[in-house]
């Protein structure tokens, strides 16, 4: 009987087995890597490292205000995208959700932004937003707001917002993906149900969809930051971090400091840091949705 | 929608009208709101595609609609050029191996955290998705060095593993967020029936989870379609590249040559493309509701 | 309830299966054969995909030659490029010759790590064709890869480096849009004040005036740079670098405030603070701006832009005429040979032969880039050969005797963004680096 147990449970493990072979064998290794290399100063080339300590976490957490003025950055666009990206995805997934005419054009057009490389992302953003020959003025001139035009990216007041939108347009069609399969999986049956019951649009979304999808979205709110937080290439593409600090954010100073400054251990503590902030996030996340599916 | 109009026809003339009106109303908002997000997406395509036809010269001077003077031949240069045919190959194993490894591997991870129990297994699920949360600036580094020490280096293997690893953590809370969500009954009765672990995985849930495969398959493709920063890294010989690398054929440090660029983009986009309408087609069956019935 | 058999037949995963297997068969059929024993073979690892027809051409020629077989590997981008070499260098994988990106400090701890052969004597040996050589490339070029006695970085004197071609960064300016504003097209601004005033006089004809990719902030550093030097002379800028003159020092605040007197005439095009320099390259390609200051691989970049661009470079305008102008430039990329290669006699008998005259010429007519070798000067193109000229202003980073810490050098150039926003005076810019300056120095210790 004790035995037939012990198998029972050695066969569970089986199922995550492979994957935990692979994250011991990919993960485990440059994790202990970068743990180690982030209390020694080394600087990505030479043979020998040279250790000191806490030396680059106590210089990070208390003389380093540009990286954790990246950080508010990062916060900033994380909330615009968990608030306008992902009720935009919400919404035009919900539209899509319905037998509305042409939902599968609209299905594949909505992914046609994180299909897109980033060189065409940046160069079309680049022109959109430009001081001189930019769409966007162009448009506001035609609309008689020219008293509003401006070089977008090159504004401090307009930098940070103009690179989410772009960071949000790009993302938006992850979440419509994954939240369009979360209503897809929710049985027609409920519904019918509730629409005998007399129940009209709202009350069907807010008592039906709504409770059913909260797992869905907890798992594209928590992507969504993970995503947001480490974002960099649309930064590289159209700011490099500037004017100033403005656009900077947590992986451009990463990176910056690694290549540009050669400071390899440093840059370890900082992804460190940055790693443990963003588990503590999800952490969260993860204990709200508990709480919140209990409710 | 069907059952409230035909409930709606028990009213009286004015009634349906009024019904009617407030449709239409409500689809034609409907419909200019979609088709305006669908511009804003297919702009950035069009413009790709529009370009993909200029000279160099032109590509930033002619702002037509469509260029009077099409080069398709730079279609046919690009596809030259950047050695498409070879890269194409590798490029459709690698994204082959890389989800299914993923999409199997995953399922049965997340199949396992949702609903066997054995010792440890918060812990682990929690160390496991972790991966996706620590940006590891110097991991290329440690890797290279790993796959050195195991003689992967310039192997495919040395470029599929890492990629499914990469994959993993993503999929696992993809998945195990579906799976939670699935009616347990009929994996209960398989089992009365004497169904084993596997085979209920296997054949009960996996079908199931139908829609959130597609999706975990949809966005692995593209992110295996879109590398290159590790191939730069793993692999050296040529005859192993994906196909970025041809597209860096046309990035030099200085000079970027526009028009077939964006037509090796066009060309790489596409067959992204082509897959994920064959896709999405499971994501939106639901098949939920008909095996709840079965 | 054995409905399930049917979802088994249509599972996904299965289809993928057989896909797999399929592809896996094809595979298992060509598995890369690419050892070919026996033979010496040299092989190079390079960044320049641009540049790539035009290796594959030579390798053929030298094998044609000699018997060897040379093998360029192309890792692209440039950053890819660099995590490459140095993860290889983690592992004793290194090529036989190879690229160093990143500034002279990763360059002597790659020497220091003994992946970087000494060319010194090589370089200084008798040539059959008299000699050497060293003589046949630019001195400027072959300083870059040159280390000095007593360098700050401690590696043993010499040369470790072959120049594959020569660059200057410096200013150029549109005849075209200089003739449409009734100015000379002969006559580009040579002082601060007949700068300012072309500008003014650009201003009324509506014309945009100066754009550079500033939001690569390198290109500040540079042109801040060989003003500080032309203001204050070469000494006192590397002074200030030693910590021993603050950057509150006026001539440094004058240095700043240039940038702001610029902002205040409206001289930047509108977004080039932010700007990425391929943009900035459509916008004077395109002209729609008079001024751009950029590297003079921007030849090329405009040639494939707009091949009927009339343009000429300049040197930036003087703001002290007592004091030379100073431009950045030298090597623009250089190739190493790896000292615990097998082949280090062959590789470094092929380098010779690469930066000899005739593939020189080959590769600047394949490519518009300057060659290094000075002999091969004679073939390349007249924009190309003005650029050249101001070969004698040049000097760049890696030649100074003392280098500024990168932070120091990063809270330099954003403070001259932030000048260029009008969010800081050139004083106060002045007083942050200056504090950022001496933490850093205490962090030295």
């Amino acid at each position: 009987m004790n035995l037939h147990r012990v198998r029972h449970i050695v066969g569970n493990y089986v199922f995550v087995l492979p994957a935990l072979l692979l994250f011991l064998i990919f993960s485990i290794y440059p994790f202990y890597k970068v743990f180690q290399l982030s209390i020694t100063d080394w600087d990505g080339i030479s043979p020998q490292l040279n250790y000191i300590g806490l030396a680059n976490f106590i210089d990070l957490f208390t003389d380093n205000p540009v990286f954790w003025h990246s950080m508010r950055n990062a916060f900033y666009v994380t909330f615009l995208a968990l608030t306008v990206q992902n009720f935009l995805a919400l919404g035009l997934a919900l539209l899509c959700d319905r037998d509305i005419k042409g939902g599968n054009v609209y299905r594949v057009i909505f992914y046609l932004p994180p299909v897109l490389s980033g060189i065409v992302v940046g160069l079309i953003w680049n022109w959109i937003y430009d001081g001189n020959y930019g769409l966007l003025n162009h448009f506001l001139a035609f609309i008689g707001l020219e008293d509003l035009s401006r070089a977008w990216l090159a504004d401090s007041r307009t930098a940070l917002i103009a690179v989410s939108i772009i960071h949000m347009w790009k993302g938006f069609g992850w979440g419509f993906v994954i939240l369009l399969a979360g209503l897809q999986s929710i049985p027609r049956e409920l519904y019918e149900a509730a629409r005998v019951d007399g129940a009209n649009a709202w009350v069907m979304f807010r008592h039906v969809t709504v409770p059913l999808m909260i797992p869905v979205f907890i798992l594209v709110s928590i992507l969504t930051i993970l995503g947001t937080m480490q974002v960099f290439d649309i930064i590289i593409a159209t700011t490099g971090g500037g004017p100033g600090y403005h656009t900077e954010v947590p992986i451009t100073r990463i990176v910056s400091t690694m290549i540009g400054s050669s400071k390899f251990g440093y840059a370890c503590a900082m992804g460190v840091v940055f790693g443990l902030i963003l588990l503590a996030i999800s952490m969260v996340q993860i204990k709200a949705s508990k709480m919140m599916r209990q409710v | 929608m069907n059952t409230r109009s035909a409930l709606s026809l028990t009213g009286t003339a004015n009634e349906v009208n009024y019904e009617r009106v407030k449709k239409l109303t409500v689809s034609v908002f409907v419909h200019a709101f979609l088709v305006l997000v669908s511009f804003s997406c297919l702009f950035p395509l069009w413009w790709a595609f529009a370009s993909s036809l200029k000279t160099q010269q032109t590509v930033f001077t002619d702002l037509s609609f469509f260029p009077s003077q099409p080069q398709w031949q730079n279609y046919l240069t690009a596809w030259t050029k950047a050695n498409f045919g070879l890269y194409f190959l590798n490029s459709l194993f690698y994204t082959v191996c890389v989800v299914v490894g993923v999409l199997l591997i995953a399922s049965m991870a997340a199949y396992a955290f949702s609903r066997l129990q054995f010792p440890g297994k918060n812990v682990l699920f929690l160390v496991l998705i972790s991966t996706m949360m620590i940006p590891i600036p110097g991991s290329f580094i440690a890797l290279y060095v790993l796959l050195n020490k195991l003689g992967l280096v310039d192997t495919r293997l040395g470029y599929i593993l890492p990629q499914i690893n990469g994959g993993l953590a993503l999929g696992i809370f993809l998945l195990k967020t579906f799976f939670d969500d699935l009616p347990k009954e009929l994996e209960d009765s398989a089992r009365i029936d004497g169904c084993g672990r596997f085979r209920v995985y296997w054949h009960i849930a996996l079908p199931l989870a139908r829609p959130a495969l597609a999706v975990l398959a949809i966005f692995n493709i593209l992110a295996v379609w879109n590398e290159y920063i590790l191939a730069m890294l793993v692999l050296s010989a040529k005859q192993l590249m994906p196909l970025q690398r041809g597209l860096m054929v046309f990035q030099g440090a200085h000079i970027t040559q526009y028009p077939l660029l964006m037509a090796g983009i066009v060309i790489t986009i596409l067959p992204v493309l082509a897959i994920y309408l064959m896709l999405q087609k499971h994501i939106i069956k639901g098949i939920t509701a008909g095996a709840v019935k079965g | 309830m054995h409905s399930f058999k049917k979802f088994y037949e249509l599972t996904l995963l299965r289809r993928f299966a057989a896909i797999f297997v399929l592809t896996a068969m094809f595979f298992a059929g060509c598995a890369p054969a690419q050892q070919s024993h026996g033979k010496t073979v040299i092989t190079v690892w390079h960044w320049m995909s641009d540049r790539e027809e035009a290796f594959l051409e030579l390798a053929r020629r030298y094998q044609e030659q000699t018997g060897i077989e040379v093998r360029f590997e192309l890792y692209a981008p440039s950053e890819a490029y660099a995590q490459r070499v140095k993860a290889s260098a983690q592992t004793n994988k290194l090529p036989d010759v190879f690229g160093i990106l990143g500034e002279k400090r990763d360059f002597a701890s790659f020497i220091k790590s003994g992946y970087v052969a000494n060319l010194t004597e090589a370089m200084n040996a008798p040539e059959a064709s008299g000699g050497t050589w060293r003589e046949s490339l630019f001195p400027r070029a072959l300083s870059v890869n040159e280390f000095l006695n007593g360098n700050e970085h401690g590696v043993p004197f010499g040369i470790y480096g072959a120049p594959l071609d020569v660059m200057t960064i410096q200013m150029v300016y549109n005849r075209e849009l200089y003739r449409q504003a009734g100015l000379d097209p002969d006559s580009p601004p040579r002082t601060w004040a007949e700068f300012m005033a072309h500008c003014e006089a650009l201003k009324q004809k509506g014309i945009p005036r100066f754009v550079s990719g500033f939001g690569e902030i390198w290109l500040i550093d540079a042109l801040a740079s060989n003003f500080a030097m032309n203001i204050m002379g070469e000494q006192k800028v590397f002074d200030t670098y030693a910590g021993k003159v603050p950057y509150t020092d006026p001539d440094w605040v004058r240095t700043l405030a240039l940038f702001k007197e610029m902002t205040d005439a409206k001289v930047f095009v509108d977004g080039a603070v932010t700007m990425v320099n391929k943009t900035a390259e459509q916008t004077f390609a395109n002209s729609r701006a008079a001024y751009a200051f950029n590297g003079s691989w921007c030849v090329n970049v405009y040639a494939g832009m707009n091949p009927t661009l009339d343009y000429a470079p300049m040197l930036p305008p003087l703001v002290n005429e007592t004091n030379p102008p100073r431009i950045w430039g030298g090597a623009g990329s250089s190739l190493v040979v790896n000292g615990r290669s097998a082949h280090v006699e062959e590789a470094i008998k092929f380098l010779r032969w690469f930066t000899a005259e005739s593939q020189q010429a080959y590769l600047c007519e394949k490519t518009l880039n300057l060659p290094s070798n000075a002999k091969s000067l004679g073939q390349i193109p007249p924009v190309l050969a003005q650029f050249a000229d101001d070969m004698d202003h040049v000097t760049h980073p890696s030649l100074y005797p003392v280098n500024e810490l990168p932070a120091v050098i990063e809270a330099f150039d954003k403070g001259i963004q932030s000048i260029m926003i009008g969010e800081k005076s050139p004083e106060q810019v002045a007083e942050e680096v200056q504090r950022v300056k001496e933490k850093e120095m205490k962090k030295q210790g």
